[in-house]
């Protein structure tokens, strides 16, 4: 099993698996609207083109989330297969 | 599909939700859902109405109702604008959830995406929980199909206990199932047992408290489970309608408040806190909608985001191209609208002059009065033609043009790619999703800006939205730079420099907005920039037949009826000023004379500032007001071509010059009426309207003073 690592520190096309939301209030209650929860497994879509925000695969529906809320959200890097 | 007619202008205002019944025996349906899943295209298919649809989420913004005929029953439908969850975190969705729980709806229709149905059954579940009456229709099949993603229909709904309809909302057949299932819940008399979404024991336990009691009360429709859960998560904005839905006195009861405290000791010795609660209730909905889809919902890929959107994206969204490729976009589109509108507009100019001309003759034969022919002909009907002629080819061919943009998918990108500059100016990015709407109707634009949830930062995307300009002023500025600045020689070079230097002018208002929110939100508005989420959705292939036809004529109807309702009465007024003489002057020439030393200032005229000032009601009549300020004067009355309206102009000493600054001030001066009166809507604020009528004004006086000034000193 991987160190966690922040959401924002993931590679395109990377996976991971929720480990710990930080994110406190609103944006808390949000991602966890948007079904982000722990052991959700997300991918890594891709980044803004200016930089500061991540787009990223949860639940079959693409998030873009800015890095300094991405800051708070832990995952656990999956080993792609193949 | 679109703005139409229905979303910009003074329909964009909303007027708040009123259920109007035709019968009373007439059911409420409401329809609710996650944002972008298709909600209001199920809605138009079942109304027959042409509410907005758009591939963005949060589009819809306000309720909207239509009316829709079963066999069975009649039912007011309400398009409730998109939402997560129940757990509301803005206004907005304090606005769905409020009519989901206590707007009496006789059922809920809960539109889902095949394509991520167990998120959107999260939502489901929850307002299955609250204790409505529930049909899910998973909307979106088509696309699901696409993706290799199967849902077992049958098997969701045995597992939900309610009906689960497939549908292809684009398809109007797959709706008769829908609406089968919808007739069959509301004549089934008893409710159906409320789903339980399970919690973890220690909040079984607590929540069983109050729900003893309340099971006693009556709670009108709403579930005791749900109720007691609420009472223990207190939360204060649903405290609030609680107490008005149920009465004051209810909340109060000593029993209950008693239950909830001895809910809160049990919680407490289970080391959960009130944020604890809410991470466990939504963690459990999650989890539920989660098992309730294993094996429902079959992936045939082994990821649920497609080949080609990820092409796409990395075009769109990439480093390198994006903003190359917006910017090319731009290019395109403008340069479209001012080629292709180079046909009808000719056509149309010769068709109106020459009926303007037998209509001439006619009066003249009957022996009408040479005011009559002044006022109708050479006022009214000829300001009307160059209207129709100029103005209206470019807007109806922009404004499909951009729908197509949107339904494509692709605006959430730009806001996606725009983020960061707004960041750096303490700004949401969906402030450019707002943008954009801004060039189709800024009015639209500022209705939409309720998308963003801090109340900052949707007030800075409100009070800079007219800096993009709008689709009434498109055509006005096309007009004007075609005389100016690139001639009517035509051909392919013409256009292109039409279009690029269109796409200069647009950089440049939105240069302004980034300036002006930036100042705005160091200053007046001063704030960090709050989180967000931005749902960037599956590209669609948008319907390019049905938008063309519905955009085009809603577009025809809807700036002929605002320039004959306006055109004439400022015809009028123009021909009164004209002929009504106080002193040795026409009014026309005091007003303009009156108006003149500051318009100089500002390197225009006062016939010109006239003409503005004027063109509060709608934008597209400044330069016909213009027009007919100046033919009311002088000898020119050929405005059959833009070649023709050049030399009336220069005849009134335009210069180069002149267009320059009437190109800014039309970029930057006040809003039009109707985009006021929504921004008073919106904020509540005569402040805040004020000020979005002071800035751009402020802004576009400076800049015209500034480059009349330059201007001056370089001549010297």
């Amino acid at each position: 099993m991987k160190e966690p690592i922040k959401i924002c520190e993931l590679s395109v096309g990377d996976c991971a698996a929720v480990y710990h939301l930080q994110n406190a209030g609103t944006m808390r209650r949000r991602l966890q609207d948007l079904g982000l929860i722990e052991n959700t497994v997300v991918e890594c879509i891709g980044k803004s083109p200016g930089g500061g925000l991540g787009a990223y695969l949860i639940r079959g529906a693409v998030i873009a989330v800015r890095d300094e809320d991405g800051n708070h959200i832990l995952v656990t890097p999956l080993e792609k297969d193949g | 599909m679109g703005l139409t007619k229905g979303s910009v202008g003074k329909n964009a205002v909303d007027t708040g939700l009123e259920i109007r019944r035709r019968s009373p025996d007439d059911r409420v349906v409401a329809l609710a859902g996650n944002p972008n899943v298709g909600k209001s295209t199920v809605f138009n298919a079942l109304t027959g109405m042409n509410q907005h649809t758009g591939n963005w989420p949060g589009k819809t913004v306000t309720n909207a109702q239509g009316y829709c005929k079963t066999n069975q029953h009649g039912y007011v439908l309400v398009d409730i604008p998109g939402t997560y969850s129940l757990f509301a975190h803005s206004a907005e969705e304090e606005v769905a959830r409020n009519f989901i729980c206590f707007g009496d709806a006789d059922a809920v229709i809960v539109v889902c995406d095949a394509s991520c149905i167990e998120r959107n059954l999260n939502l489901v579940l929850q307002i299955m929980e609250s204790g409505a009456r529930v049909v899910v229709c998973v909307n979106l099949m088509d696309e699901a199909k696409r993706k290799k993603i199967s849902v077992d229909l049958t098997l969701l709904s045995q597992r939900l206990g309610v009906p689960v309809v497939g549908t292809v909302a684009k398809k109007k057949r797959t709706l008769k199932e829908l609406v089968a299932a919808l007739d069959q819940t509301i004549d089934t008399p008893q409710r159906r047992e409320p789903m339980h979404i399970p919690y973890p024991d220690a909040v079984e336990r607590a929540l069983a408290l109050p729900e003893a009691v309340l099971e006693r009360g009556n709670l009108g429709r709403l579930e005791s489970r749900w109720l007691s859960l609420r009472l223990l998560d207190c939360d204060k904005a649903l405290t609030r309608e609680l107490s008005t839905y149920l009465g004051t006195e209810f909340l109060r009861d000593e029993e209950l408040c008693k239950a909830v405290d001895e809910a809160w000791e049990v919680l407490a010795e289970n080391g959960i806190d009130s944020e604890a609660l809410k991470d466990l209730l939504a963690e459990a909905a999650v989890c539920h909608a989660e098992k309730l889809c294993r094996g429902a919902v079959v992936y045939g890929t082994p990821t649920q985001y497609s080949a080609l959107d990820r092409r796409l994206d990395k075009i769109l969204t990439g480093k390198v191209t994006a903003y190359p490729v917006m910017l090319l976009l731009l290019v395109l589109i403008f340069w479209l609208t001012v080629t292709v509108s180079n046909i009808p507009s000719g056509w149309l100019s010769d068709v109106g002059f020459w009926m303007l001309e037998r209509l001439s003759e006619g009066l003249y034969a009957i022996g009408a009065p040479p005011w009559l022919e002044g006022v109708l002909v050479d006022g009214v009907l000829r300001v009307l033609v160059w209207v129709v002629s100029v103005m209206l080819p470019p807007m109806a061919i922009f404004f499909p043009l951009f729908t197509l943009l949107e339904d494509a998918g692709y605006l959430p990108r730009v806001a996606y790619n725009l983020d960061r500059p707004f960041h750096r100016c303490n700004a949401c990015g969906k402030q450019a999703l707002t943008m954009c709407m801004g060039f189709g109707c800024n009015a639209a634009g500022i209705v939409g800006c309720r998308i963003i949830d801090s109340p900052r930062e949707r007030l800075l995307a409100i009070l800079t939205n007219s800096f993009v300009p709008c689709n009434g002023r498109f055509p006005a500025l096309i007009a004007v730079l075609t005389m100016f600045f690139i001639g009517f020689s035509g051909g392919f070079i013409g256009s292109v420099t039409a279009a690029l230097l269109l796409t200069a002018i647009i950089l440049f208002g939105i240069l302004a907005t980034f300036a002006v929110t930036k100042l705005l939100s160091v200053t007046l508005l001063r704030g960090e920039a709050s989180s967000f989420t931005l749902e960037l959705p599956s590209y669609r292939r948008p319907q390019v037949g049905k938008v063309l036809v519905r955009s085009i004529f809603d577009r025809t109807l809807f700036v002929l009826g605002r320039s004959v309702a306006v055109a004439a009465p400022a015809g009028l007024v123009i021909w009164l000023l004209a002929n009504v003489t106080v002193g040795d002057m026409t009014l026309l020439s005091h007003t303009a004379a009156f108006l003149d030393p500051f318009a100089r200032l500002m390197g225009l005229d006062g016939v010109i500032l006239l003409a503005f000032i004027l063109g509060f009601p709608a934008n597209e009549i400044v330069i016909p007001i213009m027009l007919m300020a100046y033919l009311s004067n002088g000898t020119l009355t050929d405005l059959s071509s833009l070649a023709a309206t050049k030399d009336i102009l220069v005849a009134n000493g335009w210069t180069w010059a002149t267009a320059v600054c009437v190109l800014i001030f039309f970029l930057f001066h006040w809003p039009c009426s109707t985009t006021l009166l929504t921004v008073k809507k919106e904020t509540g604020s005569l402040k805040w309207t004020a000020l979005a009528a002071l800035i751009p004004t402020l802004l576009g006086i400076v800049l015209c003073i500034l480059f009349t000034a330059i201007v001056k000193i370089i001549a010297f």
